[in-house]
């Protein structure tokens, strides 16, 4: 007899096959596990895209795209520079520097080397410090401050313009163009200028009559007055032997004597040394002391 | 014997190596269900090296990871009868115990209950060598027990000693050290059918596992369910399972006799489902839910309906009431207790000082066994369960577990079997290097 109720299932009694327990005991195995989960999926991954770049074709293609897209990015209004802003640069510089640039404006900001720009307005004498940068807006700003002229120095070659620290600013052609400046001469005369300025600031009281100094052997400074009156100062403390003679011509006139040089050389025993005629009426005021008659 | 004694060795060894990689699976190949656990070793605990016993009774050192149970396929009485349905089933036992630890196991230690064990109490008796008893004394006299002539296609399962004597001093648990003239063990020797362990190696190697140890379930449910004092005092623990009811009896924390009665919770099972003319599992399914051994006035009111799959609405709308339910369980029940009584009486149960006995396994689950059991086997019978095992499933801490949880403590616990003991240096070869490094041990 059939049964009634015959669509129920029966007794289902599972049991992994031999196989399959073989299986899940490998699984279970770190080892495998490790291989199964990371190795293989890698090693999939690093087959496939060795595969793919092996082909040259699709080298080329992959370097062609990246070039296209860095293309795309840098000529991209954002990074476009404009034009170039000098700030701090008198009208000649100004034009040498937009001569000495060699960029096409517009251009991107990936294509300027600042660095290199930098260094090369840098290397001109005139320049002290300069920076750059791209300001939004695409505008290279040069901000440059310009080295200040305080002295001029003849030399063989012409005269050239020198900052307070010695440094070369620019050339001269003619004295004349740049009279308000005092004028050094001499070998060396550059390598000593802060002295020169504090021999030149100290001669204040005969400054209209003030010639120039003169570097003499590249260790002293003669100061140079007009009627070709010179005063040689010693090697150490220039400044102090200075003052001393303007004190003395402050008491005693002595500069507006019948001198040439002013020998302060030894600074404990300043010698004086004077034109022809004065010496020659100096003997004669002394014989008559003497009561010689001749 | 040699033989036997070489193959323990190497599972003794097996079970090192394994508990040195840290993981082991203990399988109780039962007639009712299949178990497998998962232990983890978590290092060697210190104190358990030193003192014996350490920590929670040395069970600190292990932990359960996987636990699974399947239905039984292919064995009866306990041991192997259908070979391919009982790989079938160890092989899903092992599985869903590997998944749910996660973890895979190469090696396992399996117990089963059938197998015919037959208990022989054996002594040797040597000279010591020096004037104390060292650890050679001790293997010479363990190798100089006449071993009986227990017959031809049987295997030694346990072989412990259980008692030294020293001269006139009996009762020594550990001789080493004392001194003395004549040293004397006492051994106990448990042999089972080759067939059976050879039929479970077997089986194991189908299933690409290493077979690490062997042993009986009546020892090992004695092990998970006597406590401590029971142990030292004598009593006898009754593993009462489904194909097989194993009866040991513990005496001064040693296994003196181990038997089982070829019956268990599965005769109960066919009376029922003879009597009442229906399938096994259903009878299985009324056994577990209205099973019970005493019958009370109310039960003749309770009715089970027992159902059927004929058509025929007459027989399959037939109900039974549980009172006689209860009259077809509790003869077969009395008869495995008479039997297990057979078994005390023949094993001198009675000369103990103390008569504890202690039910456990899963037919020992019956509703009115403790009122039942207290008129055939003596007063003092308690329900045993098996002890707790840290990181046990709550659904494997049932008495039917009790030869698994034992198997774990066997796993655990150090081992005091002949062939855990040293071999006695006059077995080696004369110039073999293995004397000599025993020697340079053995003196320095």
């Amino acid at each position: 007899m059939q049964s009634l109720n015959a669509s129920r299932t029966p007794r289902r009694d599972p049991a992994p096959s031999r196989w399959a327990y073989r299986v899940h005991r490998m699984w279970l195995t770190p080892f495998y596990r490790a291989m199964l989960r990371v190795g293989l999926p890698v090693f999939v991954l690093l087959f496939v895209a060795g595969w793919y770049i092996s082909n040259p074709t699709n080298r080329y293609a992959i370097v062609e795209k990246v070039g296209e897209i860095r293309r795309s990015i840098e000529t991209r209004p954002e990074f476009t520079v404009k034009l170039m802003a000098i700030e701090g640069a008198s009208p000649v510089v100004d034009r040498a520097i937009r001569d000495m640039v060699p960029v096409e404006f517009p251009a991107s900001s990936f294509d300027l080397d600042l660095e290199a720009i930098k260094a090369e307005i840098a290397a001109l004498d005139v320049t002290e410090s300069v920076s750059l940068r791209i300001r939004p807006g695409g505008v290279m700003e040069v901000t440059i401050t310009e080295r200040e002229p305080v002295v001029l120095w003849r030399r063989a070659g012409g005269i050239d313009l020198l900052d307070d620290t010695g440094h070369r600013v620019a050339s001269l052609k003619a004295r004349a163009d740049r009279a308000d400046l005092p004028l050094i001469v001499g070998e060396g005369a550059s390598d000593a200028v802060t002295q020169a300025l504090a021999l030149i600031d100290a001669a204040g009281p005969v400054a209209p009559r003030l010639r120039g100094l003169v570097r003499v052997g590249e260790r002293r400074w003669d100061l140079v007055l007009d009627r070709d009156q010179r005063i040689m100062l010693p090697e150490t403390a220039p400044v102090a032997a200075l003052e001393q003679v303007l004190a003395l011509d402050e008491a005693q006139d002595l500069l507006a004597r019948d001198l040439t040089h002013i020998d302060m050389r030894n600074p404990a025993r300043p010698t004086l040394r004077m034109t022809e005629p004065a010496v020659t009426e100096l003997r004669r005021i002394r014989s008559y002391e003497s009561g010689d008659t001749q | 014997m040699t033989e036997l004694y070489e193959q323990q060795r190497a599972m003794r060894a097996m079970r090192k190596a394994a508990m040195q990689r840290g993981v082991i699976a203990v399988l109780d190949i039962g007639t009712s269900k299949i178990g497998c656990l998962v232990l983890r070793f978590d290092g060697v605990d210190r104190s358990m090296a030193n003192d014996g016993v350490g920590s929670l009774a040395g069970q600190s050192g292990f932990r359960v990871i996987g636990a699974a149970t399947t239905r039984s396929r292919g064995v009866r009485f306990g041991e192997i009868d259908a070979m391919q349905e009982t790989e079938r089933a160890i092989r899903t036992a092992i599985q869903a115990a590997q998944k749910m630890a996660n973890i895979r196991v190469d090696h396992v230690i399996a117990t089963f209950s059938g197998a015919s064990p037959r208990s022989y109490g054996v002594a040797g008796e040597v000279e010591v060598a020096g004037s104390a008893v060292t650890e050679d004394d001790i293997a010479r006299v363990m190798a100089s027990c006449d071993v009986p002539d227990y017959g031809e296609g049987r295997e030694v399962l346990h072989a412990q000693p259980v008692n030294f004597a020293l001269d006139h001093r009996s009762g020594l648990s550990d001789p080493r050290g004392q001194t003395g003239k004549r040293l004397a063990v006492d051994m106990h020797l448990l042999t089972v059918d080759a067939a059976t362990i050879r039929n479970v190696a077997y089986c194991i190697k189908r299933c690409d596992l290493e077979l690490a140890g062997l042993a009986s379930s009546s020892y090992t449910a004695a092990l998970a369910s006597l406590v401590e004092d029971e142990q030292e005092l004598g009593a006898a623990c009754i593993d009462m399972g489904g194909g097989a009811t194993g009866v040991s009896i513990f005496m001064k924390k040693h296994m003196i006799f181990a038997d089982t009665v070829r019956l268990g919770g599965d005769h109960v099972t066919s009376d029922i489902s003879k009597g009442l003319q229906i399938p096994m599992a259903t009878a299985e399914r009324i056994k577990t839910f209205y099973g019970g051994i005493l019958a009370t006035g109310m039960d003749d009111r309770e009715m089970i309906e027992i159902g059927g799959d004929t058509g025929d609405w007459e027989h399959d709308r037939r109900t039974v009431s549980r009172s006689e339910l209860i009259g077809i369980m509790r003869p077969r029940v009395e008869e495995i207790l008479e039997e297990v009584r057979k078994v005390l009486d023949a094993a001198g149960f009675d000369h103990l000082p103390s008569q504890q006995i202690v039910l456990t396994g899963g037919a020992s689950q019956i509703p009115g066994i403790d009122s039942l059991a207290p008129r055939i086997l003596g007063q003092q019978v308690r329900i045993g369960r098996p002890l707790r095992v840290q990181g046990l499933p709550q659904a494997a801490t049932g008495a039917a577990f009790a030869s698994a949880v034992g198997l774990c403590l066997f796993a655990a616990s150090p081992q005091d079997e002949w062939w855990d003991f040293d071999i006695p240096a006059a077995t080696y070869p004369a110039r073999s290097l293995r004397r000599a490094v025993k020697w340079f041990r053995d003196n320095w």
